[in-house]
């Protein structure tokens, strides 16, 4: 066994604190010292291989084969199948090698000494002398003007990114979408009717009449499934506007007992019967929230724990929330319907840069 | 009667036997018991007015419910203030039926949480308890069969073959639709349940009753909201739960769904489980070699 340890390293201690008691004996494997298990070992290997070519090959053959409505045993017949060939296949390979480097490789033992973790003296200097050369001959600190156009060049090209980044918000920077939602589509316009309460996914609108104590409604508005009656065209409740406006009117729709509620200054008529709205967009960071306990009339927001007391101006009662949610005037139509009497008074949804700024 | 004479001789025969006296006995206790069924005066059970059926009830009700509820429904107060047990004066048959069928009430303790357990009463002590609190004042009734089982209603309806599929399908799409809308945000996306406030739960809904998920809509048991008929119309709420029922249908394509209780859980199989077991692999296989005692017999290189 020869001494593993370059020359150019600092030198070992001379003397060992304690006698080195060298290595033990070297056992030998039976593959070692038996033909027959040498050979019945390199067999082993060889069939982890040609098991590993067989599951690749099932592979090929399941994926052309199984359709991918098949089922087995309750899944799906074309990912199981897929899954446990290739994963055998892969699993043979592993370990075949493994079963080659146990048995067969070379087995003996090597010893290396521990070195110390800093570099050798000499090494040292030549790599400051490499440094200081490099510095010398590139002029970095003699020509000022490169250097610092060099840093200008390196700051700027982080600023595309800023750039990007900020057109993900929907194409244009406008703070004033976030002010108006189609509850109030038809504010200002005496001859549109006001904009009715309707059922989400069901689309029906909610006579006040049809809803009980303890009722909780998920709502949007009305002119989601009927445009026209509200002056707008369909192409302006599909595709990405729907979104966008599902997004900002999503509400919640509750009824209490008229008692438990506790109104907001200048809020005391907002509620019709008991049934009071609010917006279904959490003030943190903008998840809708439904998550609400009936007894309390606390309402949780699932990403981060937020919750409103919906009995008391969504008030925040726990959590980062660090506003009440917006709560929507409710008014009856002429024909019993529950209608917003007027949009939202704030913005829905989480904080923007301009809100805290705006006299709006 | 020779035929007789010979069988009765082959039988006399066994008459010594060991099970001789079981079967004798068996055969007297049939006899018996076939008689007293047949003879014996027909039982009340059908034909028990509602006024026998709500009078039972009220006796059920006196024993196991009023200690929290108040002799009358009426509901108690605790010294502090607290409800003990709220009134049940206007939660109609559904949610007795409810309550009671899925063995939560009569409640072992009161708490955040009153969990499912097997029913203390049978089917018809149940009926009599809803029968009883129905009758204490308006609420919703238990809804019939057609109301909640898409199947039941389709054949009600005579739809037969493909107009049957389609118009099933166009229900579970549907009631997907509005269960997204209105049940995942406690209940989970597939039905999985999910944590509460306060040590509550919003518990699984998937392999429940029809009924029971239809009642608890209906009712708003414990913490949940009440989606009452005014709030999810009858229909969508049978849509619903034909869509919580296609969803145990559906082989699960993209393989084990863990429970569907999403990141966490496919996380914890994942780096918990699957790379605990590769670490635990790679220890086993660099701690374990066999060696010989012998030595090789040529010059081998070490």
């Amino acid at each position: 066994m020869s001494d593993a340890h370059d020359n150019s390293l600092p030198a070992l201690p001379e003397e060992e604190p304690i006698p080195n008691p060298g290595l033990p004996e070297h056992q030998w494997r039976p593959t070692d010292v038996d033909p027959k298990a040498e050979k019945r070992a390199e067999r082993q290997v060889a069939s982890y291989f040609v098991g590993s070519m067989i599951c690749t090959v099932l592979f090929i053959v399941i994926y052309v084969a199984v359709d991918e409505d098949q089922t087995i045993a309750g899944f799906g017949a074309s990912n199981v199948g897929l899954g446990v060939t290739f994963g055998l296949a892969l699993l043979g390979m592993g370990v075949g090698l493994i079963h080659w480097a146990r048995k067969l490789m070379g087995d003996h033992e090597i010893v290396e000494m521990r070195h110390p973790a800093r570099s050798p003296e000499e090494d040292r200097e030549v790599t400051l002398k490499a440094l200081e050369t490099g510095t010398e001959e590139s002029g970095i600190l003699r020509r000022p003007l490169l250097r610092n156009t060099l840093l200008g060049g390196l700051g700027l090209v982080g600023l595309p990114a800023v750039v990007i980044l900020k057109d993900l918000n929907t194409g244009s920077y406008d703070v004033d979408q976030f002010y108006h939602t189609l509850w109030g589509a038809t504010d200002g316009d005496d001859k549109l009717p006001k904009m009715r309460i309707a059922r989400d996914s069901i689309g029906t609108p909610i006579l006040a009449s049809d809803l009980e104590i303890g009722d909780l409604v998920n709502c949007v508005p009305h002119a989601f499934y009927d445009p026209e009656r509200y002056g707008l065209t369909e192409a302006d409740v599909e595709g990405h506007k729907l979104q966008v406006e599902k997004s900002k009117a999503a509400l919640i729709l509750l009824r209490m007992e008229p008692d438990d509620i506790k109104p907001g200054k200048g809020r005391e008529n907002w509620d019709v019967n008991g049934i009071v709205a609010y917006s279904k967009i959490c003030t943190h960071v903008g998840c809708p929230i439904s998550l609400n306990e009936r007894t309390t009339h606390h309402l949780l927001c699932p990403c981060h724990q937020s919750t409103f007391d919906l009995a008391d101006a969504g008030r925040v009662v726990f959590g980062p929330a660090g506003r009440p949610l917006p709560q929507l005037q409710l008014d009856v139509d002429e024909e019993g319907y529950l209608v917003a009497a007027s949009d939202f008074v704030e913005p829905v949804g989480p904080s923007f840069w301009e809100r805290d700024y705006d006299e709006r | 009667m020779r035929l007789l004479n010979r069988s009765v001789g082959r039988l006399s025969r066994h008459r010594r036997g060991r099970l001789a006296g079981l079967v004798v006995l068996l055969l007297g206790l049939l006899l018996t018991g076939g008689l007293y069924a047949t003879l014996a005066p027909a039982q009340a059970g059908k034909a028990e007015s509602q006024e026998e059926l709500v009078k039972k009830g009220r006796e059920l009700f006196l024993v196991s419910c009023s200690f929290c509820h108040g002799k009358n429904g009426e509901g108690i107060l605790t010294k502090r203030g607290d409800q003990l047990g709220p009134p049940l004066t206007d939660v109609g048959a559904a949610a007795v039926d409810f309550q009671v069928g899925t063995g939560r009430m009569p409640a072992q303790q009161p708490g955040a949480q009153i969990p499912r357990k097997n029913p203390a009463f049978n089917e018809e002590e149940i009926a009599a308890l809803a029968a009883y609190v129905a009758s204490l004042g308006q609420g919703p009734a238990i809804p019939e069969e057609t109301d909640y089982d898409i199947d039941a209603y389709l054949e009600s309806q005579g739809l037969k073959g493909d107009d049957y599929k389609e118009a099933k399908e166009a229900a579970i799409t549907r009631g997907g639709q509005i269960f997204l809308s209105n049940c995942t945000a406690c209940h989970n996306f597939e039905g999985s349940g999910g944590a509460m406030p306060r040590g509550g739960a919003a518990p699984k809904i998937r392999g429940v009753d029809s009924k029971y998920i239809y009642e608890a809509m209906l009712t708003g048991p414990q913490s949940m909201d009440t989606f009452s008929n005014g709030n999810i119309p009858p229909d969508a709420k049978r849509d619903i739960i034909a869509y919580l029922n296609a969803l145990d249908e559906q082989p699960e394509y993209g393989g084990w769904g863990s429970g569907g209780l999403g990141p966490v859980v496919e996380g914890m199989w994942a780096w918990l489980i699957g790379l605990g077991l590769c670490v635990g692999a790679a220890v086993w296989i660099a701690s374990h070699t066999t060696r010989s005692s012998k030595k090789p017999s040529k010059g081998v290189d070490a």
